[in-house]
C-alpha cells in the first residue's frame, strides 16, 4: 500500500471493520460512494438515453446523501455560526436542479426520438466535432 | 431716410441686382425656361431694376443738390470764397454745391464702408462707397447702356437657344463643330460683367477698385473667348487678359506706393471707431494748410527720406521721444528740397498704368480690336461703353492725386493713341474692327483731355461717347447679323433694306464726328464734349507753347474721325450692292434689336445738352476733385509743365476757335470720305496705289502685332522653349530616374514581403488549423465516452493532486 497517496488518509478508515463499528459518517460515506460509482457506471455504460439519466440521479444523490452526512451536528465545530442546516439546504437545491435537469433532458430525449426513431445516445454525435 | 444712408443703399442695391442674376443663371441656367431662354429674363429683369434704383438714386441727387450753371456764371470769384472744404461728409456741404464748382471747397460727396474684411496693424480692408455726382451718372450711364444691350442681345444670340454649328470650327475628320447652345452663359457673364463694372464705380477705396478691376478683366475673358472653339477667339481672349496683367502690374506699383507711404487706400476720410480721423488719399495730398494745393504728403516724404530718418533716429538713439520729435520737425524741410516728389509721380503713372491697359491705350491698345473676336453686343457693352471706359473713369477718380507731370505723360500717352488708333481705322475694312480703332482712338481723346487739365470734359466724352459708340456698336452688330460677314467691301446699298439701323447709325456717326452748328452752339452730344476737349487742349497749347502739338493731335484726330467714320456709313449703305449673294439675304433687325438703338441714338443726340442749367457737363463739374479747377504747374520734371484751369477753356474766344477747327475739320473729313465714296471724285484704289508704302503701313496697323511678336513673344517663347527642353531633358531624367529606382527598391520589399513574411504569417495559420483538425477527433460526440473521460479525469487529477500535495493532506 505504499505507493498509493491516499494511503495516510484512508489507512485508519481501513483498520477498522465497518461492519462492526457503530453507524458513523464513515457508513454514509461508502452508501453515497457505492451510489455515486453505481450512477457513474450506469452513465458509461448504458446506451439508452434514459439510463443514462437514471444514471445521472444515483450520482447526484449519491453526492446528495455526502452532504447530509457531513451536516451531522457532530461534525459541527464548536461555536460555529451556521444554522446547522446547511448541508440539508444543499442536498435540496440539488434535488431541485435535478428535476428541472431531468425536465430539459426527457425534452432533448423526446425530440431525438422523433427525429431518429431511437434514444441510443451512441447515435447521438450530430454535434460533434 | 436720411439721404447718405439713402444713397449707398440704392446704389449698393442697384449693384447688387447683377451679382443676384448672375448666381440664379449659375445655378439653375439651362433649366431657365426653354433651352435656358428665361436667362435673359432674369439677367435684364436684374439691370432693368438697377436702372430703376439708379435712376431713383439720380432724382434724390438732384432734389438734394440740384446742378446749377456751371462755368461762366460762376467765374473764378467764387473759386476763392472760402477754404472750409475739409469736411469730407458732404451732408455739411450740401447747400454749397454752386460755391465747389471751381473752387476750394469739395463738392458733395459721401463716403463710408459697409463691411470691413480685415483690420489689424495699419492694414484696414474694407468694401465701402465712395458716391459723388460722378458715380450716380456712371451708374445711370451704365445700367442703361446695359439695359438696351440685355435688351438687344436676347434677340441677336436666339442662335444659341438651339444646338449650334460653327462654321468657323473644322473639326477633324472634316465637317463642322456642333455643339450645344450657350444662351445662358452669354447672360451669366454679362451679369457678372455688370456687377463688376458697377463695383469699380461705387468703390470706396483703390483695394477694391484693384479687385473688380480684376473682375471685369475676368469677365472680358469669358465674353471675348464665347465661341472658344475658334482658334481667334481663344487667343483673343488670353491676349486680352494677358496685355491686361501687364498693365495691372504697373497698377499694383502704384498700390504698394501708396500705401507703403501713406498706409491707407481709402478715396475719402472715414472716422474710426475711437472717434480719430482716418484720412484718405485725397485730403492727405490736397490738404486743407496748402488750400487743397497738391502736396507731397509726409508719409511719402518720410518714405523717400528714409535715410535721413535713420539718420535722425541713431542722434536721439537715447531718446526715442525726442526723436520722433526731431523727424516731425524736419519733414518740411526734406519736403522743401525734394523728396517724396517721385515717389508721389511714380504712384499716380503706376495707377495710371493699369488704366493703360484697361482702357487700351499705346502701348497696350493691340488687344482692344482683336477682342472683337466676341459676340457684338459684347463689343458694345465691354469693349466700348463701360470696360475701357473704367481707365479713364479711374484716372478721373485718382486725378487729386496726379502730379502735373503724370498729367503730362497721361496726355502724350493719349495723344500718340488716339493718332495711332485713328490712322490704322482709316483703311480697316472690317467693320467691327473700323469701331474698335475709332473706340481706341476716341479713349486716347479723353484720356488727352484729362492730361490737359480737362477733367470734366474727359469725363463728359467718356459719357457721350458710351452712348453713340454702344449705338455704333449695336447698328454694326445689326448689319453683320443681317449680312453674316464682317467685310464691309461686300456690303453697300443697305439703306434701303435696313433703314432703322442706316439712320440710326448715322446719327451714331454725326454724334462723334461732332457734328453741330458753331456760332449756334447746338450739336449733338459729341459736339458739346470734343469741343470742350479742344478748347482744354488749345489752353494748355498757349500756357505750354512746347506742347503745342498736343493741340495739333485732336484737331487732326478729329478730321481722321470724320474720315473713317462716313468712310464706314458711306460704304456700308449707300452706293450699289457689291455683293448681290449678302444683299438679297439683308433684311431689317427684329424690333427687339431696333428699338434699343432708337433709345440710344435718342439719347446721343441729347446727351450733351444742357437744359435751363442742368446739363451732364454741370453734372460732372458738381463731382470736381477739391482743389483741381485752378489748374497747377509742374516744375521739376520734363522742363516744367502748367496744367490750365478748365475753366479758362470756356473763354469767349477759345471756345470760338475751338468749334470752328472741330468744325472745320469734321467737315473735311466727310467732305473727303463722300468724295471718295460717294461722288467717286478720287477713286480709293488709285489714293491707295500712290500712297502703297503708307497704305501697307496702316493697313498692317503700324506693324504693332508684329514688332510685339519680335519683341516679347518669340524671345518669350524661346525662354518657354529653353525651359521645356530643360524640363524634359534634365528634370524629367532625374525624376524618372528616382522613380526607376523607387520602383526596384519596392521589387525588393515585394519579395521580402512574399516569401518571408507572408510565409510566417502562412505558417502560424497553417499549424493552427492542423492542430485544430487533429484536436477535433477528440470530439467523438459519443456520449458514454465522455463520461468516462470525465470520470477517469476526475480520477487522475485526484491521484495527480494527492501526489503534489501529499503533505497537505497528510495534515
Amino acid at each position: 500500500m505504499n505507493g498509493l497517496p491516499c494511503t495516510a488518509a484512508i489507512l485508519p478508515l481501513l483498520a477498522a471493520n465497518p461492519l462492526t463499528e457503530p453507524v458513523g459518517v464513515i457508513h454514509y460515506l461508502v452508501v453515497g460512494a457505492v451510489l455515486f460509482t453505481a450512477g457513474i457506471a450506469c452513465m458509461m455504460l448504458k446506451r439508452n438515453a434514459l439510463g443514462v439519466l437514471m444514471g445521472i440521479e444515483l450520482v447526484l444523490n449519491g453526492a446528495n446523501l455526502n452532504f447530509v452526512a457531513f451536516a451531522s451536528p457532530y461534525l459541527q465545530a464548536e461555536g460555529g455560526m451556521s444554522l446547522g442546516l446547511d448541508g440539508q439546504m444543499i442536498a435540496l437545491f440539488v434535488i431541485l436542479l435535478a428535476a428541472a435537469e431531468a425536465a430539459v433532458a426527457l425534452a432533448i430525449t423526446l425530440n431525438f426520438y422523433n427525429n431518429h426513431a431511437t434514444v441510443d445516445v451512441d447515435r447521438a454525435d450530430d454535434l460533434k466535432g | 431716410m436720411d439721404i447718405d444712408t439713402l444713397l449707398p443703399t440704392l446704389l449698393g442695391l442697384a449693384w447688387l441686382l447683377p451679382l443676384a442674376s448672375f448666381v440664379v443663371i449659375l445655378f439653375a441656367g439651362p433649366r431657365l425656361g426653354h433651352h435656358g431662354k428665361g436667362a435673359a429674363t432674369v439677367a435684364t429683369a436684374a439691370i432693368v431694376g438697377a436702372l430703376a434704383l439708379s435712376l431713383v438714386a439720380f432724382v434724390t441727387w438732384l432734389a438734394n443738390h440740384p446742378v446749377g450753371p456751371a462755368g461762366h456764371a460762376e467765374g473764378a470769384g467764387a473759386a476763392h470764397a472760402s477754404a472750409d472744404g475739409g469736411g469730407e461728409h458732404a451732408g455739411d456741404h450740401a447747400d454749397d454745391h454752386a460755391a465747389a464748382a471751381h473752387g476750394h471747397q469739395a463738392g458733395p460727396h459721401y463716403s463710408g464702408d459697409w463691411y470691413t474684411l480685415y483690420e489689424g496693424g495699419r492694414l484696414r480692408l474694407s468694401i465701402g462707397w465712395y458716391i459723388d455726382s460722378l458715380t450716380v451718372l456712371m451708374f445711370v450711364m451704365i445700367t442703361f447702356i446695359a439695359t438696351c444691350i440685355h435688351v438687344y442681345a436676347s434677340g441677336y444670340m436666339h442662335d444659341e437657344l438651339h444646338d449650334v454649328t460653327d462654321h468657323e470650327v473644322h473639326v477633324a475628320g472634316g465637317g463642322h463643330l456642333h455643339r450645344p447652345g450657350r444662351f445662358h452663359r452669354f447672360f451669366q457673364a454679362l451679369s457678372l460683367f455688370c456687377f463688376s463694372m458697377l463695383g469699380i464705380v461705387i468703390a470706396g477705396n483703390l483695394a477694391m477698385v484693384f479687385i473688380f478691376w480684376e473682375l471685369v478683366g475676368i469677365c472680358s475673358w469669358f465674353l471675348i473667348g464665347f465661341y472658344y472653339e475658334r482658334k481667334s477667339a481663344s487667343n483673343a481672349a488670353n491676349k486680352a487678359f494677358i496685355v491686361n496683367r501687364i498693365g495691372d502690374f504697373g497698377m499694383l506699383i502704384g498700390l504698394m506706393a501708396l500705401w507703403g507711404a501713406l498706409g491707407t487706400l481709402d478715396f475719402g476720410d472715414s472716422t474710426a471707431p475711437d472717434g480719430r480721423l482716418r484720412q484718405g488719399l485725397f485730403s492727405q495730398v490736397r490738404p486743407e494748410v496748402t488750400d487743397h494745393a497738391l502736396w507731397v504728403p509726409d508719409g511719402m516724404v518720410k518714405a523717400a527720406a528714409a535715410d535721413n530718418v535713420g539718420r535722425t533716429v541713431l542722434e536721439h538713439a537715447a531718446d526715442p521721444r525726442a526723436g520722433v520729435e526731431a523727424i516731425e520737425s524736419k519733414v518740411d524741410g526734406w519736403r522743401e528740397i525734394g523728396f517724396g516728389r517721385w515717389l508721389l509721380f511714380i504712384a499716380g503713372l503706376g495707377i495710371f498704368c493699369g488704366c493703360v491697359g484697361k482702357s487700351a491705350q499705346f502701348p497696350l491698345f493691340v488687344w482692344l480690336p482683336d477682342a472683337m473676336e466676341g459676340p457684338t453686343p459684347v463689343s458694345a457693352l465691354v469693349h466700348s461703353a463701360t470696360m475701357v471706359a473704367a481707365g479713364v473713369y479711374l484716372v478721373g477718380r485718382f486725378y487729386p492725386v496726379l502730379t502735373p507731370e503724370a498729367l503730362l505723360v497721361i496726355a502724350y500717352v493719349g495723344a500718340i493713341t488716339l493718332f495711332i488708333a485713328a490712322t490704322i481705322a482709316l483703311v480697316a475694312n472690317d467693320i467691327k474692327r473700323v469701331l474698335a480703332y475709332s473706340t481706341v482712338s476716341q479713349l486716347g481723346y479723353m484720356m488727352l483731355a484729362l492730361g490737359v487739365g480737362g477733367w470734366v470734359a474727359g469725363l463728359f466724352h467718356l459719357v457721350t461717347h458710351a452712348f453713340f459708340k454702344s449705338l455704333l456698336f449695336l447698328c454694326s452688330g445689326s448689319v453683320i447679323h443681317a449680312c453674316h460677314t464682317n467685310d464691309m467691301r461686300k456690303m453697300g446699298g443697305l439703306l434701303r433694306v435696313m433703314p432703322w439701323t442706316g439712320w440710326t447709325m448715322l446719327v451714331g456717326c454725326l454724334a462723334i464726328i461732332g457734328a453741330g452748328v458753331p456760332f449756334l452752339d447746338i450739336g449733338l452730344s459729341g459736339y458739346y464734349s470734343k469741343d470742350s476737349i479742344l478748347a482744354q487742349a488749345l489752353v494748355f497749347a498757349r500756357a505750354n507753347p512746347g506742347h503745342a502739338i498736343l493741340f495739333w493731335a485732336v484737331a487732326g484726330g478729329a478730321a481722321l474721325t470724320a474720315f473713317y467714320m462716313f468712310r464706314l456709313w458711306f460704304m456700308t449703305f449707300l452706293g450699289q450692292p457689291r455683293d448681290h449673294h449678302v444683299h438679297e439675304h439683308a433684311h431689317e433687325s427684329p424690333p427687339v434689336m431696333t428699338y434699343p438703338l432708337v433709345a440710344l441714338a435718342i439719347l446721343a443726340v441729347v446727351a450733351g445738352w444742357t437744359i435751363g442749367g442742368f446739363g451732364v457737363a454741370n453734372m460732372i463739374e458738381q463731382a470736381r476733385p477739391v482743389g483741381t479747377g485752378l489748374g497747377e504747374a509742374g516744375r521739376y520734371l520734363f522742363g516744367g509743365v502748367t496744367i490750365p484751369a478748365e475753366h479758362d477753356s470756356h473763354a469767349h474766344d477759345v471756345h470760338v476757335t475751338a468749334s470752328l477747327v472741330a468744325f472745320a475739320t469734321a467737315a473735311s473729313g466727310v467732305l473727303l470720305a463722300a468724295a471718295m465714296y460717294v461722288w467717286r471724285v478720287l477713286s480709293p484704289a488709285a489714293v491707295a496705289s500712290v500712297l502703297a508704302p503708307l497704305y501697307g503701313f496702316l493697313a498692317n496697323r503700324w506693324y504693332f502685332d508684329e514688332l510685339y511678336r519680335f519683341l516679347f513673344v518669340k524671345p518669350v517663347l524661346a525662354v518657354a522653349a529653353l525651359a521645356s527642353a530643360i524640363d524634359k531633358g534634365l528634370i524629367d531624367r532625374i525624376i524618372d530616374g528616382l522613380a526607376w529606382g523607387a520602383k526596384q527598391v519596392a521589387g525588393l520589399d515585394a519579395w521580402i514581403d512574399r516569401n518571408v513574411i507572408d510565409s510566417l504569417v502562412d505558417g502560424t495559420a497553417n499549424a493552427t488549423w492542423n492542430a485544430g483538425l487533429e484536436l477535433k477527433r477528440l470530439q467523438t460526440g459519443r456520449l458514454r465516452q465522455y463520461v468516462m473521460f470525465i470520470a477517469l479525469g476526475t480520477v487522475a487529477l485526484f491521484i495527480l493532486a494527492s501526489m503534489l500535495f501529499r503533505s497537505s493532506l497528510a495534515g
